[in-house]
């Protein structure tokens, strides 16, 4: 005789026989990220009745970006709260509320709002514990959509990886599948120190598989380790967000000729597993690091200064190389912006440059 | 000798050149009279004391070069944080700026701990971390360097207080320069909308470092700043006033109104810090003024003898004891070894495994705990 097991998630429903689920209890579901998010945040909310979520329109619209969709009408004004607009005063209002024992969520519409916001973050959020001694924590996650979008602009396409990636008392993180969307918000939630979650406008609709050990409500994901998506012995290639797709994409056009790359997904920029890179880089010994962001002082700056500076150097076979955003404000016509952001063709011409083929 | 006191309160005083209590949006201001018992004035002259013999204290210090870097001291503005305490719980909140010394002390640190933070010591209250500007104490969030950031973190505090639904409120203290900054109107508006109770101080000193009020502002009425938020403007050199309006300031908040502002009409003996000699923007004739018509110590000594409340001697015995207290603080201050070596990296993260922090250079691993 079957039993019933209902799943109810982004609206669709599945019903399996019972006698499947003894034998095998591998049950995949497609997840977007943006609903991957939505859940966590639901969860970790009645989970632990000190966590809320301000930010613009993240309320009775349902999120600029639907990412809280259904949030409001399910715990109402006291927990998730429509703010002004006046990054400045509601991230220092949410860092105040952390500091005197609630958990917040603060969400910027986008990050480049956030710098209106930045001295919230670095000097009332990310030093507070060390400046007291350990006296006063700061249990708070800043998160919203980072780097470029469609369309968007110079003002709002800016990636801040780096900035927030430089400043110790603060942890970065930068999921890429919904899978990591999931797993690392709800440890970011958990986290008792400030967290930046650094999502991806481009990324919120892309359905993934997520198995059901990520579905419970207890799956995290630990900040400060990286992934590896796919196994290569050729070349490392080192990413986050977005970028990961299009080096798997590259990776899957340059098997075809017989070249295997390695990718790695950071999955938190701050603090950086640099040793995942490096185990990586003595089995390859080649290394290109793939970015949405500028070059200069960026993820991959960092990685590459790592490298030189550890035990992986004396493996690599030629120079490591960065591939990033174009040096430039972002463009608006279509064909500008698709040529200041790196596209598959790039990171294929770049890993064939570093393997000298 | 009499135990209780009736007095006449703030209005109007001797010299002209004070302020009444002005108020803005409210009904009425403080009430005209204030009972101060003997205990509390005792306690109030020793307080107040013992702030000013420790922010003297600290001037000798940094002049011999073992205070350094920020040094702002408060001496002059005792009665606002005396006042401000008398009329609040310790279960209540408060933050300030970096003028913090005095609010340390109110809010449950002791001179010891105030003194080491400033020579930088283990025995300091933030470890010698924090030093000047950065000294925390329970429901006391500092001691803050970016002037005019406290002000959200306050009503934060304040969203906090509400949701937590513990009838506890969050003083929010800022200066006449800070008064500008654009995040206070947006911390009023968020504050007033979902009724936070804060409490809002601007305290006037008159300079924001070495600008006067009238250089930097348009409207120097700071207790009308808040537009719809009721405001009152008191005589901050009075520490009856100060407690009278905080009474007030508090009720409001605590019977669910909202957020209120109080402008605290102070001065500070200082200049702006201890590089700042504080006479190239101001008199000496002004400064002497205020120390001898004003100053909030004599004052309520004054108020004290002459009612009988308490003898010369009392007080004299008082001045004493604060001195040898300020004296062995200063001593432990000086003498308390600097922080060890291997706490250069900790508290990076609260509730963390250990973790290993980049030195100066790719070989050197620090070693950070939580």
């Amino acid at each position: 005789m079957a039993s019933l097991r209902c799943f109810l998630r982004s609206g669709k429903v599945f019903v399996v026989p019972c006698d499947i689920c003894i034998i095998n209890s591998i049950l995949l579901l497609q997840v977007t990220v943006r609903d991957a998010l939505n859940q966590a945040m639901d969860e970790e909310l009645e989970r632990d009745e000190r966590v809320f979520l301000l930010g613009e329109e993240v309320a009775q619209y349902d999120g600029a970006y639907k990412v809280s969709r259904g949030l409001w009408k399910k715990y109402g004004d006291k927990r998730i709260i429509d703010t002004p607009i006046t990054e400045m005063g509601f991230a220092g209002i949410a860092v105040g509320a952390a500091m005197a024992g609630l958990r917040p969520i603060c969400e910027f519409m986008t990050f480049n709002f956030s710098m209106q916001a930045i001295d919230q973050v670095i000097n009332s959020a990310a030093k507070t514990y060390y400046m007291s001694a350990g006296l006063q924590s700061v249990p708070i996650v800043f998160r919203g959509p980072n780097g470029a979008s469609a369309g968007v602009a110079a003002q709002h396409s800016q990636c801040f990886a780096a900035w927030y990636g430089h400043c110790p008392g603060l942890k970065v993180v930068s999921p890429w599948s919904a899978e990591d969307a999931r797993g690392l918000l709800k440890s970011a939630i958990r986290d008792d120190n400030p967290v930046v979650f650094l999502e991806n406008e481009l990324m919120y609709g892309v359905p993934f598989e997520m198995s059901e050990e990520v579905q419970s409500k207890d799956f995290l994901i630990p900040i400060g380790k990286a992934k590896i998506e796919r196994q290569g012995t050729h070349i490392t290639l080192v990413s986050h967000s977005r970028m990961v797709s299009l080096c798997l994409d590259a990776a899957a056009v340059l098997a075809k000729e017989g070249i295997e790359c390695e990718v790695i997904n950071m999955r938190t920029i701050r603090p950086l597993d640099a040793e995942a890179i490096e185990t990586s880089i003595m089995k390859t010994n080649h290394l290109v690091t793939v970015e949405g962001g500028w070059p200069q002082f960026g993820i991959g700056a960092e990685i590459l200064a790592r490298i030189m500076e550890g035990p992986a150097f004396n493996y690599l076979d030629s120079p490591a190389v960065r591939v990033t955003g174009v040096d430039i404000p972002m463009p608006y016509a279509k064909i500008l912006e698709d040529n200041s952001v790196p596209q598959i063709k790039d990171i294929i011409f770049s890993i064939k440059k570093t393997l000298n083929v | 000798m009499r135990k209780m006191l009736t007095i006449i309160s703030n209005v109007l005083r001797g010299s002209a050149s004070r302020n009444k209590c002005d108020v803005h949006k409210l009904e009425e201001g403080p009430p005209l009279q204030a009972v101060l018992t003997r205990e509390e004035g005792l306690q109030y002259y020793r307080t107040m004391q013992t702030i000013r013999r420790m922010e003297l204290k600290a001037d000798q210090l940094y002049k011999q070069k073992i205070i350094r870097g920020f040094c702002h001291l408060y001496d002059g503005q005792e009665a606002c944080a005396v006042g401000i305490e008398a009329g609040i719980n310790l279960s209540d909140h408060l933050i300030t700026a970096y003028r913090a010394h005095g609010y340390t002390l109110t809010r449950g640190g002791t001179v010891r701990e105030i003194m080491a933070e400033l020579t930088g010591r283990r025995g300091g209250i933030a470890k010698g971390k924090g030093g000047s500007m950065h000294m925390y104490t329970k429901h006391f969030y500092g001691g803050n360097g970016i002037v005019g950031a406290q002000v959200p973190l306050g009503a934060g505090v304040a969203l906090a207080c509400k949701y937590l639904g513990k009838n506890e409120l969050c003083v929010c203290l800022y200066g006449d320069g800070a008064a500008n900054q654009g995040q206070i109107f947006e911390t009023y508006n968020m504050a007033s909308l979902w009724k936070l109770p804060c409490i809002f101080i601007c305290e006037n000193n008159k300079y924001g470092m070495g600008t006067s009020v009238e250089r930097a502002a348009a409207s120097t009425d700071y207790y009308k700043r808040g537009d719809f938020i009721p405001g009152l403007r008191v005589d901050g050199m009075d520490v009856l006033c100060v407690r009278e309006a905080t009474k007030l300031a508090a009720e409001h908040c605590r019977s669910g109104k909202g957020p209120i502002l109080m402008e605290l009409q102070t001065y500070r003996y200082h200049g702006h810090s201890m590089s700042d000699p504080g006479i190239s923007y101001r008199t000496r004739d002004e400064i002497q003024e205020v120390r001898s018509k004003s100053d909030p110590i004599s004052m309520l000594k004054d108020r004290m003898l002459s009612n009988n409340m308490a003898s010369v001697e009392e007080l004299k015995e008082i001045d004493v004891e604060v001195r040898k207290e300020i004296e062995d603080a200063a001593q432990f201050a000086t003498t308390d070894p600097e922080p060890p070596l291997d706490d250069l990296c900790n508290h990076i993260f609260y509730n963390d495994p250990p973790m290993e922090v980049r030195g100066t250079n790719p070989w050197t691993k620090l070693k950070s705990i939580s």
